[in-house]
């Protein structure tokens, strides 16, 4: 069982609170296809992957982006119960998809740094308040994270 | 491999940096530890509190020492020679942990450059940042 401090959950459903779908879920998405674009394989019925420019117009990206980040949801709604809220995702990531679970790490630091691009700026400058994205934040949204990786690479076999 | 643009690109970016290294540096490992706490375990010998001065002048010499290496990318092995057999035989740091440092590294980048730690940059920088990391461990054995 995961043990969540007061501070990590209010940090966790504080910054979901915040978060676009609809902006994160693309932005992280096409990160991870330019970052490392092995990633790619999994993907190729999306079309165009050939350029930077194609990945970020694509809108099977953007639409699969939204929808993974918007699986997350669940996630943040089930805190003290992910492992099971995820057992059929894993195991259809792993029967169906085949996806290298190692991807979901990847996907999961491409989706902290576009949070910490959007929200972290006032970090280094007082003039924009108080900065969302703290070290304390990032480490309770990481914890979050691994947790949901973890999850989906559970049922894998 | 980093192509012509993108040994710009960070060259650019670091140069930018140096002069709020010490800020970037505290803020990238004030982050290290708060997520992996086993990293703090190399530390014990100094004060790594929130804005402490042994922070902010450790965080700006790891900073200058991946700018300096920006600045000529193909003479890496070279720059950091001194710096390896530190991290080899004196230090000696599990370089597992260079990834985590490298990740911290990212956020603050993102965080401090916003809008403009686009897709590109961000390649570019991991790139450099796995290659950094690599050259450092070569001595280790």
């Amino acid at each position: 069982m995961v043990e969540w401090t007061d501070a990590e959950r209010k940090a966790i459903i504080g910054l979901w609170g915040k978060i676009d779908v609809g902006e994160i879920g693309p932005q992280a998405l096409s990160r991870l296809l330019i970052v490392y674009p092995w990633g790619q394989r999994y993907f190729k019925a999306f079309g165009d992957l050939s350029t930077n420019a194609a990945i970020m117009g694509n809108p099977k990206v953007a639409q699969h982006g939204k929808t993974v980040m918007g699986g997350l949801e669940n996630a943040v709604k089930n805190l003290d119960n992910i492992k099971q809220t995820y057992a059929k995702l894993s195991a259809m990531h792993s029967e169906k998809l085949h996806v290298d679970p190692d991807n979901f790490r990847v996907l999961a630091e491409c989706i902290s740094l576009c949070v910490a691009a959007k929200f972290g700026p006032s970090v280094f400058t007082a003039e924009f308040g108080p900065s969302v994205f703290t070290a304390e934040v990032q480490e309770a949204w990481q914890k979050f994270l691994s947790v949901v990786v973890s999850a989906l690479g559970r049922q894998y076999h | 491999m980093l192509s012509k643009k993108e040994k710009d690109l960070i060259k650019e970016i670091w140069e930018r940096l140096t002069p709020v290294a010490a800020e970037i540096g505290a803020d990238a490992l004030l982050r290290m530890f708060a997520s992996y706490p086993g990293t703090k375990t190399y530390f014990s010998h100094l004060d790594i509190s929130p804005n402490s001065s042994h922070l902010l002048s450790h965080g700006k010499k790891i900073v200058l020492a991946i700018a300096e290496g920006a600045q000529d990318i193909s003479q890496l092995t070279v720059t950091l020679a001194p710096l390896q057999t530190l991290h080899a035989y004196q230090l000696r740091v599990d370089p597992r942990n260079f990834k985590l440092l490298s990740h911290s590294m990212l956020v603050s980048l993102a965080c401090y450059l916003g809008d403009e730690f686009t897709p590109v940059a961000h390649a570019a920088m991991d790139k450099y940042l796995s290659a950094f990391a690599a050259v450092l461990a070569e001595k280790y054995r």
